[in-house]
């Protein structure tokens, strides 16, 4: 029987396109790593989307069942690679919390310097990085002049740039140091000979005095800029319920309105570090708002993240302070022979993508029976094709990387 | 956050089920555990989300451990019964308070090498626990029974073996790809 078409337009209507599977990476540059993604297209628009990982897994765990553990604290360097001395930080702290080792003053105020600096700079990279995703070049290169300065500030405390190893079980490898030369970025930015010798501490005070204002800068390249506000609210809508139910944590989490922070909320060997600190926990939804964006999408995480920049610099200030008022030593020592008990313990910390937590097992000896490292972007990532389905496939790498990922720490 | 008291979430445990699935309580530990039944883990779960009290509602990790020690001349100190055993760390974001729930389970189904060990699926309760259990039926060859899509996650689809199981041998070839 033939068809017999009446309105020209239900034709025009009906025509169906073909689904289509679509391979986004594992070398898609805005994949932030070696992430694919497979997208099931109708047209424009994504109706599935299954994220494969694992092209950088290195069984990080077993390694660490043969390994003692301080031996192990180059290989969390290595999941996190934007925040290692956080990802440092919570695998020595579970240690201690294992064996019961306290801290002198001193190694944990040097810890909450180190620890939120690292936050700055990864949230720094976030940022960049994110706007880089959208198409904008700019905001990278500024982020990564200023992450610059600190890596080389970490540099002078550590000698290493990226895989630092410094905060290590029982404190840090070495003090904070005393006076050195001015890192050359900074010297540059605040019109400094290079030669100048100023105390660490100095240094770290004029980047941030340098930095503070230029955060107002970014919001009006990026935060209150219309084409970003566009690409970017009303998308990837992330609901409380699902929020917390896919386990997410950090500024995903705390975009989608649960007011949440492991520095205030996690256990007690990790909030007492900061129980003297005067900072807020940065929760959406914001007043400053524009209309457009809704409690949980792309603009609200990435605004969390922005303003835990500006949290993070009046830390590092009070830290500090503190720093140089405390007293002790930075290191209890620890051997790397000590004997672990036949005990287990579990512990999150709050690392800049989220709560990054370490699950030791021991049974008497140096090497853990077990050593598992749960990672926050794994939880972030595993809400993805909740997130994306039904957008269009240009908005895919705007809400994936809203999400802020790391590869090394998602597949470990 | 802090610990929920152990012998009192025991004590809800065993007022709700039976003591044939709340097998026992460990409070001498860094972080005390209830133990519980294979068979039973789905139903303590959602328990253990819904009730007013606890609203453990953060499935914080889902892991596992393998109590074996591969070296005979070593297997007479390790201490241990050969068996697995599934670790579920919770919280509540509403009450700020932690608990750890464990199951043990036998290293193989029926001691047959090679059969992997089942236990009812928890991903419908949190749904974080979909990747979780893919992650752990991966790596250390755990069976999650009604999982609606349990394929490996981080080893490549045709790997063989579960690298996190003690007695894994590393495989000298895979694909062309010397390694060992």
């Amino acid at each position: 029987m033939s068809m017999q078409i009446e309105d020209p337009r239900v034709v025009e209507f009906d025509v169906r396109t073909d689904e289509m599977l679509v391979n986004m990476g594992p070398q898609h540059p805005s994949t932030h790593g070696v992430l694919r993604l497979l997208l099931r297209t109708d047209g424009e628009i994504v109706n599935e989307v299954t994220p494969h990982i694992g092209y950088l897994h290195r069984c990080a765990e077993k390694i660490g069942e043969n390994l003692a553990t301080p031996q192990w604290i180059p290989y969390t360097d290595r999941m996190d690679y934007l925040a290692a001395m956080n990802m440092n930080l919570g695998l020595s702290l579970t240690v201690e919390k294992l064996i019961g080792l306290e801290l002198p003053p001193k190694a944990v105020e040097q810890r909450v310097v180190i620890a939120e600096l690292g936050r700055i700079a990864s949230h720094l990279v976030g940022m960049g990085a994110y706007g880089l995703d959208l198409g904008t070049f700019s905001p990278f290169l500024y982020a990564f002049r200023e992450r610059e300065i600190i890596l080389d500030l970490f540099e002078e405390a550590c000698g290493a740039r990226l895989t630092y190893s410094y905060l290590t079980i029982g404190g840090a490898t070495h003090p904070l140091p005393e006076e050195i030369t001015i890192p050359p970025g900074l010297a540059a930015l605040t019109r400094k000979s290079p030669s100048t010798r100023m105390r660490w501490k100095d240094a770290v005070l004029l980047f941030l005095e340098w930095l503070e204002p230029r955060i107002e800068e970014y919001h009006t390249l990026l935060t209150r800029n219309q084409i970003f506000i566009k690409r970017t609210a009303g998308l990837g809508e992330l609901s409380r319920e699902a929020a917390i139910s896919y386990g997410c944590t950090g500024p995903v989490l705390r975009g989608s309105g649960v007011d949440h922070d492991l520095r205030r909320d996690g256990e007690p060997i990790y909030t007492d570090m900061y129980k003297d600190y005067d900072f807020k926990v940065i929760v959406a939804p914001f007043e400053e708002a524009p209309p457009e964006v809704v409690l949980g999408d792309n603009w609200c995480r990435f605004y969390v993240r922005m303003l835990e920049v500006i949290e993070s610099i009046s830390l590092v200030r009070q830290s500090l302070e503190k720093y140089d008022q405390a007293e002790g030593t930075t290191r209890v020592p620890y051997k790397m022979s000590t004997k672990l008990p036949k005990d287990e313990c579990y512990l999150e910390t709050e690392c800049p993508r989220g709560q990054m937590g370490f699950y030791l097992v021991g049974n008497g000896q140096a090497e853990p029976l077990r050593l598992r490292a749960k990672s926050s972007c794994f939880c972030n990532l595993s809400v993805t094709k909740q997130l994306c389905e039904g957008y269009l496939l240009a908005d895919v790498p705007s809400i994936v990387g809203s999400l802020d990922i790391v590869m090394g720490e998602i597949d470990r | 956050m802090k610990l929920f008291d152990i012998s009192q979430l025991h004590q809800l445990l065993l007022d709700r089920f039976d003591d044939s699935r709340i097998t026992a309580v460990v409070s001498e530990a860094v972080d005390p555990w209830v133990e519980v039944a294979p068979a039973a883990i789905h139903e303590v779960c959602l328990f253990l989300r819904d009730e007013a009290g606890l609203r453990f509602d953060h499935l914080n990790d889902l892991t596992a451990i393998d109590w074996f020690e591969p070296d005979p001349k070593k297997a007479k100190s390790f201490g241990h019964e050969p068996h697995l055993e599934v670790v579920y760390h919770l919280s509540s974001y509403e009450h700020l308070h932690s608990t750890v729930i464990k199951v043990r389970l036998p290293r193989w189904k029926d001691d047959i090498a090679g059969q992997p060990p089942e236990i009812p699926t928890v991903s419908t309760v949190w749904g974080i626990a979909d990747w979780h259990e893919r992650e752990a039926w991966d790596l250390m060859g755990i069976h999650f029974v009604g999982h609606a899509n349990l394929r490996r996650i981080l080893c490549p689809e045709d790997w063989v073996g579960h690298p996190l199981r003690k007695d894994y041998e590393f495989p000298l070839e895979y694909h062309g790809i010397r390694g060992g």
